[in-house]
């Protein structure tokens, strides 16, 4: 009987590790549902990327209070973590405090000291973000798409780490023998007074429930990112390192026009040459994209690395003018239409079956679509180098090109440059007549 | 304004220093049309051995690209590709960022490589190397602020070219809140220049003109025809055309040495 603590234990965690690596497979599989783009090049600046934009942060810093708040709960994060290696061993062996006799008092004192100050400093910043996302008005919290789920998302992590937290120091207030030997409480010292009318065994219950709903806690948030926003903690390091390192004022060619304009565009290609045997049976390519299977990988690991800031939204000029476009939707929606479609083959024994539904009109409108100016507002700003531009090209790619559904006016201009080689109606004969004009 | 043809050059067995791309705005939008001209006095000036292609030239195919007809634009970047590649072309400069992204950037996988410049490159590298003096006496006391075009800033991260001509005129740069990095656009790029814009609030190029005016500028410097052609629009709007003017850099340049 006295084993059943850890027996438990390493069930949960067994459990726990083991739904979310379920999940992850999941989710690198619809990941991989996109088309194939080579980001396998350069490997030194994707590295350096990684290093400097995941974890250096560099681009969070960029609006300071938001990205210092960011830092605290981030360094937060990874150093109290290390804690949690402590909690298992001590969870599966049944031990306490396992580091403390490895480690001896000074050293453990100073690494339990350090977490306590980190965990209150990610107590504080965490309750800021709350307030900045429920109480100030700032604008790219309250847009439209963040509404319901997305809204209740933001702010759950936020209970999460303020629960975690507390528990984390309360578990120390409550450890008579840790506080009586007095090293490494340096806060948790003011919260023990709060429990000092309690008996020993009281304590102990307190101190050994805070233990176990910490620790049950970590492994519940854990499973709870694959269905979160918060995804991009893990995500962030990969997405950086795949991102696009050419100037973001290059546009892909698309390789299969490229072939057919070569065709048309050669004087000596037979038009009724026979198809090599066996492609009449392919499917023509399609051009651009109107669902997430015509995306690239990289766009979808996009979609699933977004925490919906709304940062690249704040800075998108159509948006600032109250156009119906926000880049942080374009990422939202692909990945709710990448995740419906996911669920779609996992219910038809993996293989999708059509639902009569796509990205394009079911979630995002041609509306959205025209009003970018692809300006790079959007890419710029992403502190993770999220590409919203890419995919809002993407599908008008294929609106023009597979359904001829430019506006009016971009069908005048397109027939201009086709019919005299400008995007107005002038004569190509008359390029250089500024030069005769005073 | 006499101003020599490729075929001109090809006559005479001789190759220009560079090709002027004088794109489709700066040859026949009538305020863009002032910027070539003035790019033009200035490349005299600084005695550069230049060529366009004139009647060879056709659009980049940037904004059928932007708009989403890549068929388009392939279409149009192999026949330039054909006539500049025909000329054996080697260093391009456009007063146009447009065409200066599409040639630097898009052309080179279509078989196009060329050494491309954006004009602010270029006479600052004709500064530098020397061949072009700027008089810094007329302009002197003006107060200037650079609007970022998206697709010399953001797109091909140039922020300092421009901005070190300007303030080599012995005027004063003042920055707006949004600049360099942060620039908002004035609302053309992505072929919105041909369409109405979508349904919103207001227009992207007033909400610029209106970050513009906060800085309280005697002229909008930018380096872009269509910038142009928005922040002129914008400032109309605001009713600000009697005392704020809209130049390109190239402009200035003119201005400031009475060419």
């Amino acid at each position: 009987m006295q084993y059943l603590p850890n027996i438990f234990f390493a069930l949960a965690l067994a459990t726990g590790i083991g739904f979310f690596t379920m999940n992850i497979r999941k989710l690198s599989r619809n990941i991989k549902l996109g088309k194939d783009v080579n980001r396998k090049d350069r490997k030194s600046e994707r590295f350096k990327n990684m290093i400097m934009i995941a974890l250096g942060q560099s681009k969070m810093v960029k609006r300071p209070f938001s990205g210092f708040l960011h830092i605290v709960v981030y360094v937060g994060f990874i150093i109290i973590n290390i804690e949690v290696l402590e909690i298992i061993i001590d969870g599966l062996f049944g031990t306490h405090r396992i580091f403390q006799g490895v480690l001896g008092n000074n050293l453990y004192g100073f690494l339990i000291g350090t977490f306590e100050v980190l965990a209150a400093l990610v107590f504080v910043s965490v309750i800021i973000f709350w307030l900045r996302r429920n109480v100030s008005n700032i604008k790219r919290f309250l847009s439209k798409e963040m509404k319901g789920w997305p809204k209740n998302d933001g702010n759950n992590i936020l209970y999460f780490e303020m629960v975690l937290m507390t528990l984390f120091l309360v578990m120390n207030a409550t450890d008579t023998p840790f506080q009586e030997a007095s090293v490494g409480n340096p806060i948790s010292q003011f919260l023990a007074p709060l429990f000092n009318g309690f008996s020993t065994e009281v304590l102990h219950l307190i101190e050994r429930t805070s233990w176990w709903i910490h620790i049950l806690g970590i492994l519940i948030f854990l499973n709870y990112l694959y269905y979160s926003k918060h995804l991009h903690i893990l995500l962030a390091f990969p997405n950086t390192y795949f991102a696009n390192l050419n100037p973001k004022g290059q546009f892909t060619n698309l390789e299969s026009v490229t072939n057919e304009v070569k065709l048309m565009m050669d004087p000596s290609a037979d038009p009724y040459a026979t198809l090599e045997t066996g492609a009449e049976d392919e499917v023509p390519e399609k051009f651009g994209a109107s669902d997430v299977t015509d995306l690239n990988w990289v766009q979808l690991l996009n979609a699933y690395t977004c925490t919906e800031c709304g940062r690249c939204t704040s800075s998108c000029p159509a948006n600032l003018t109250g156009k119906e476009l926000s880049p942080r939707k374009i990422m939202m929606d692909t990945r709710d239409r990448l995740e419906e479609v996911g669920r779609n083959i996992d219910k038809n024994g993996g293989k999708f079956v059509d639902d009569g539904k796509q990205l394009l009109n079911d979630y995002i409108k041609p509306e959205e679509l025209w009003a970018c100016t692809s300006c790079n507002a959007c890419v710029e700003e992403c502190p993770v180098n999220i590409d919203p531009l890419s995919i809002i090209m993407d599908m008008r790619r294929y609106l023009v090109m597979e359904e001829s559904a430019a506006p009016q006016e971009l069908n005048m201009m397109m027939t201009n440059v086709e019919n005299n080689g400008a995007m107005w109606q002038y004569s190509q004969q008359d390029r250089l007549n500024w030069a005769k004009e005073e | 304004m006499i101003v020599k043809t490729m075929a001109d050059f090809f006559a005479e067995g001789k190759q220009p220093e560079i090709l002027f791309w004088v794109g489709s705005a700066g040859s026949y939008d009538d305020r863009a049309k002032k910027i070539t001209k003035a790019f033009v006095k200035i490349l005299n000036q600084a005695n550069v051995d230049f060529a366009v292609l004139g009647t060879e030239e056709s659009s980049t195919g940037d904004a059928a690209k932007r708009a989403g007809n890549e068929f388009l634009f392939q279409m149009q970047a192999m026949m330039n590709i054909e006539v500049l590649n025909g000329y054996e072309v080697k260093k391009i400069v456009t007063c146009d960022p447009h065409s200066f992204n599409t040639l630097k950037n898009e052309y080179p996988s279509l078989g196009g490589k060329y050494e491309v410049f954006h004009h602010t490159q270029f006479i600052q590298n004709l500064i530098t190397e020397g061949r072009l003096k700027i008089n810094d006496a007329t302009l002197k006391g003006k107060r200037i602020t650079f609007h970022d075009p998206c697709y010399l800033g953001r797109a091909n991260d140039i922020y300092e070219s421009p901005r070190d001509i300007i303030k080599r005129l012995g005027v004063n740069l003042t920055e707006m809140k949004r600049s360099k990095e942060t620039a908002l656009c004035c609302g053309a790029g992505g072929a919105q220049m041909f369409k109405e814009p979508e349904k919103g609030d207001k227009d992207i190029n007033v909400l610029r003109t209106e970050d513009a005016l906060a800085t309280k500028p005697n002229v909008i410097a930018t380096g872009c025809p269509y910038c142009n052609t928005m922040m002129t629009d914008g400032i109309k709007f605001k009713e600000k055309e009697a005392e704020v003017e809209v130049k390109d850099i190239a402009e200035l340049i003119a201005e400031a040495n009475k060419l």
